[in-house]
């Protein structure tokens, strides 16, 4: 079986290799992107986008389309994971651990048992990893209406820095994941539900091709957002570049959903009671 | 570009990567890819990429490892190959 697979890995491996004879030299100025296509973008997108940071204008505007496909292809892993992981029916787990809050007693309630009630005394706590760090709670709901602030304005400054949907999506699930790594997967659905993850997900990719619909509508090409500017009372030049506002608004939201999602999938092998 | 800095880290990267294949426990293979996604990041950032860079820190070093780290999670150390 080894010997097949190493086999077949050469195989494809040489064939990728004799692909790379076809392509231009690395940095090669007669090559054809760099005649017609380059140029266009280093000189034009400024005065076509009125957009300075030329990743955003290429990646949200000349190739709309890539990043279109790009946040259908996350989406399409969040739901993956979704099918394959997810378990829909519920299981009472073998036995549950509650931590009496005042005491630190850790009681351990087997299949059956009568469950302690929400009076707030008790919280219940992982079966297989259970610190009690103050320090990390605290540090991390410290840390995370900062790093939930600097993901928004990765998205929202793109257009002048690096930056923008995908970075800034994946910084603000981040910084949900990393609440519900320091307290626990139940605290966290709570706050933020599967439903809600799906919907926002969903939501994110329908943003941006809604507004490549609109465009449509409008009279222009799929994705041209110049077709925006009267509805949104500015010239065409600057309708492309809030277009890409909000199409990055979208990656974002698309972005920082599905990650929260595979997270909880993941990390609770589908039963989002006990997670990591 | 200085070269000196460029020959560690591109020596960085490929040792982890080495690594990341050759050792036993799935949890130091999924943090040695965090160290080499993070090599590959400063790589891109010393190119000049910083978009690229930007991303290979947050989705490569950050949280496609804690992905990782949740799946090895869910496995047993015994493996049947």
């Amino acid at each position: 079986m080894r010997i097949i697979g190493l086999l077949i890995v050469i195989a494809f491996g040489s064939l990728l290799r004799y692909g790379v004879f076809f392509f231009p030299e690395w940095g090669d100025p007669a090559s054809p992107p760099s005649l017609h296509v380059s140029p266009h973008y280093i000189e034009e997108a400024i005065a076509e986008t009125a957009v300075p940071n030329l990743v955003t204008a290429v990646l949200a505007d000349y190739r709309g389309y890539d990043t279109m496909f790009e946040t259908t292809v996350i989406f399409a892993a969040g739901l993956a994971c979704f099918m394959l992981l997810r378990v829909l029916q519920r299981q009472v787990p073998e036995c549950r651990l509650y931590r009496h809050i005042p005491t630190g007693i850790t009681l351990r309630i087997e299949k059956g048992g009568k469950l302690p009630t929400e009076s707030g005394s008790f919280e219940r706590i992982d079966s297989n990893w259970v610190p009690h760090d103050l320090i990390i709670k605290s540090t991390s709901r410290f840390i995370t209406p900062f790093l939930q602030i600097f993901a928004l304005y990765v998205i929202a400054h793109g257009h002048h820095s690096p930056g923008g949907g995908f970075q800034g999506g994946v910084i603000l699930g981040a910084a949900v994941i990393m609440y519900a790594i320091s307290y626990d997967l139940r605290r966290s659905i709570q706050r933020i539900g599967e439903q809600a993850t799906a919907v926002l997900g969903s939501a994110g990719v329908l943003i941006y091709a809604g507004t490549g619909a609109l465009c449509m509508v409008l009279g222009a090409a799929f994705l041209d957002y110049g077709a925006l500017a009267g509805l949104l009372g500015v010239d065409p030049v600057m309708a492309r570049s809030h277009g890409m506002l909000i199409v990055e608004i979208g990656v974002g939201i698309a972005v920082s959903a599905v990650m929260v999602w595979i997270y909880y999938n993941l990390s609770s092998a589908g039963r989002h009671d006990e997670g990591l | 570009m200085i070269w000196e800095l460029d020959f560690i880290i591109l020596t960085l990267v490929i040792f982890s990567g080495i690594a990341a294949i050759t050792v036993k426990d799935l949890l130091s293979a999924a943090i040695l890819f965090g160290a080499y996604s993070f090599m590959m990041c400063l790589l891109w950032a010393i190119m000049g990429a910083v978009d690229v860079a930007f991303t290979e820190a947050t989705v490569g070093a950050g949280v496609s490892t804690v992905f990782f780290v949740a799946a090895v999670f869910h496995t047993t150390r015994d493996s049947k190959d």
